[in-house]
């Protein structure tokens, strides 16, 4: 045998990846998200055994308007944690932001868009700003957003000035939050959302196997498929037989399938995966590890003003506790419960939807329970510990059964 | 050298660390196609004169020729430039993304279209590209995809090899590849080593372990303190000689010093 056949005959078992191998692959890649979709099941099951309006379609339309703040700003948290840092301030960045956008369109009678877009726009800078703190003087970023936190409360404080609170007046700025489409439109959502997904699958694999990279069969896309296209009709069905799609709803989901897209297909989110894996072999990669960081922190500090914004929208006003009480401990805390990792460099953006689903539900489940907010912030902790939890022993066993 | 100009060609290089003459006047080429193992005990500038080359630590005297052009390697950048590419030891991969993402880790190929605009990644023309690239080196990865993190030692290290190729460097240094590896991972990457030697490659490797050393080098250049003490053609020397070398005692260390003295390497 000559060593061009040699070589030949020894690449083919490895280039072509076995069938149990796929598998293997696509269910460790989910693996976390089927456990978070396990757990929303069991809560389900719960709450609904106690209490029969938890599943009702009015109570899951409300459900979804509670968290799109909380997943709004965990999109922002999702990418913090991926370069295994944490911003402690967006829970005041997003009040902050609400009561700049609500004096501009309330005192100075600001157009509702360019109003929103200041809002949005303070968001961003508090977050770059943050970033380039915490990057250039090398400071913890603990501490840098710990300094940030305590004193964008008080410029919200300063902001809102005497009278403490602030009614939003504008329909173009409450309507982020109340609108609900009727159940056509609601359909049509659907339908485009399967087509193209189903599309993006199908011209996916297609030029995989053009590339003489995969072999297997499709059936695992397929079900996938089948499965997400299932969740969408559902998901339209309970929204129509309520109020109709709400368009904060719609939203949260174009801010998580986009930042989702740039995360895990664009290069800005392969260097953020690359610096939370490992900064010094980003930096000898040649990543400019320091922009990564400021524009991660900005997005974060952008996301915080956009959930804020739809916090002050939803509420129809800004006033001194907007953004405070538990908002950023929970926004942190969702992903986590979800699966993206404290340690950096594990995750995705997906977390934050289902993060918020599990912590919203438990939190409205326990309001139709009447329960204290004693015995609610005692529960929420317990699952957020018990989240951590998983992660660190799912980190134990890579690091105990990765190296062959 | 028997095949005309060396690819990269030292000439009285020294690099001095505030006090310390970390290296003194060292003379040192490798030609296309050629393994040098550099050996030496731990502090007699083996890493200095790697950094040296690669731009960590430019030397403070001395010329650096490439191709037989004088050259300035001011930082790494100019090295990677040049065509020199060094593999450190501690690899530098990130463990938490796949084969294909840390192979193309800071140069990642963008999608052409609608795609470019968000600088969309091109994972199916970067997994084509590091299955043809690993298949060319004979390299066994169970799958492209598998974080590097699950790999092996031995397979990390082709991984960190592979990578650096992928700039079609000239000049490949590689520090310690073996360190740590067991004896069939070991072999694995000495292979590795005799492929890019195939692929007309300047390869330096350094090494503390001899027996790798023997098993890969055409020639064995030996430090000490900071000079160069003897540069051995491998299959004309034995372990002792260089042994001798490297601790400066018996009869190797005396034949060298007087090689030195003469300014001209071949001992043959």
């Amino acid at each position: 045998m000559s060593p061009a056949e040699a070589a030949t005959a020894e690449e083919t078992p490895e280039r072509r990846p076995s069938a149990g191998e796929t598998m293997r692959r696509i269910v460790q890649g989910d693996l976390s998200s089927v456990r978070v979709v396990l757990g929303l099941v069991v809560i389900a099951i719960i709450f609904q055994v106690q209490e029969p309006r938890f599943l009702s379609a009015e109570n899951l339309t409300n459900l979804m308007l509670q968290i799109t703040t909380i997943g709004l700003i965990s999109v922002g948290i999702v990418y913090v944690l991926l370069l295994g840092e944490i911003d402690l301030s967006v829970g005041a960045v997003s009040g902050l932001s609400a009561a700049v956008m609500s004096v501009l369109s309330v005192k100075h009678g600001w157009n509702a868009y360019m109003a929103i877009a200041a809002g949005v726009a303070t968001g961003a800078a508090i977050g770059c700003l943050q970033g380039s703190l915490f990057s250039r003087f090398v400071v913890p970023s603990f501490v840098v957003t710990l300094a940030g936190l305590l004193a964008w409360e008080g410029a919200l404080l300063q902001v809102l000035g005497k009278t403490g609170s602030l009614n939003i007046t504008d329909p173009k700025i409450t309507g982020l939050a109340n609108i609900f489409y009727s159940d056509t439109v609601g359909w049509i959502f659907a339908a485009v959302i399967v087509a193209v997904y189903g599309a993006l699958t199908a011209i996916g694999y297609r030029r995989r196997v053009a590339a003489g990279l995969e072999d297997t069969s499709p059936l695992p896309l397929i079900a996938r498929f089948v499965f997400v296209s299932a969740i969408v009709i559902v998901a339209v069905a309970i929204l129509n037989s309520d109020r109709g799609v709400p368009l904060a709803v719609m939203i949260l989901l174009a801010f998580v399938v986009g930042m989702e897209y740039v995360a895990r297909r664009t290069t800005f989110g392969r260097h953020v995966f690359a610096v939370g894996g490992n900064a010094e072999a980003a930096r000898r990669a040649g990543i400019h590890v320091n922009r990564v960081r400021v524009a991660v922190f900005t997005i974060s500090g952008t996301m915080a003003a956009i959930g804020g914004v739809m916090a002050a929208s939803r509420l129809f006003a800004v006033n001194q506790n907007s953004g405070g009480n538990e908002l950023l401990l929970l926004a942190i805390a969702g992903p986590v419960i979800a699966g993206t990792s404290l340690f950096g460099g594990r995750g995705s953006v997906w977390t934050a939807l289902l993060g918020a689903l599990v912590i919203g539900s438990i939190s409205n489940g326990m309001d139709l329970l009447s329960l204290s907010s004693a015995v609610k912030l005692m529960v929420t902790g317990g699952v957020l510990l018990l989240a951590v939890l998983v992660d660190a022993v799912a980190r134990q066993q890579r690091q105990t059964s990765g190296r062959v | 050298m028997a095949d005309g100009t060396p690819l990269l060609e030292l000439d009285g290089v020294s690099v001095r660390f505030g006090p310390v003459q970390a290296l003194d006047r060292v003379d040192f080429a490798v030609s296309a196609g050629e393994v040098i193992g550099l050996v030496g005990d731990n502090g007699a500038g083996k890493s200095t004169l790697v950094k040296a080359i690669a731009g960590i630590h430019p030397p403070d005297a001395g010329t650096i020729r490439f191709e037989g052009e004088e050259v300035r390697i001011k930082g790494p950048q100019d090295a990677t430039e040049l065509g020199i590419a060094t593999v450190y030891q501690d690899l530098a991969l990130c463990d938490n993304l796949d084969v294909v993402s840390n192979l193309f880790l800071g140069r990642e190929q963008v999608s052409s279209g609608s795609g470019r605009l968000s600088r969309q990644l091109d994972e199916v023309k970067m997994e084509h590209e590091t299955a043809d690239l690993l298949s060319n080196l004979a390299v066994t990865i169970p799958s492209l995809r598998s974080e590097v993190g699950t790999l092996s030692g031995g397979q990390r290290q082709q991984v960190a090899v592979a990578r650096s190729l992928l700039g079609e460097p000239k000049v490949v240094l590689l520090d310690e590849p073996t360190a740590a590896l067991g004896v069939p991972q070991t072999k694995q990457v000495l292979e590795l080593i005799r492929r890019l030697r195939e692929r007309n490659l300047g390869v330096v490797v350094i090494s503390h372990n001899l027996v790798d050393v023997f098993a890969v080098a055409d020639r064995v250049f030996v430090l000490r303190l900071g000079r160069a003490a003897g540069e051995f053609k491998a299959e004309e020397t034995t372990e002792e000689h260089v042994i001798g070398a490297i601790t400066g005692v018996g009869e190797g260390g005396e034949k060298n010093h007087d090689a030195e003295q003469a300014g001209e390497g071949e001992k043959a």
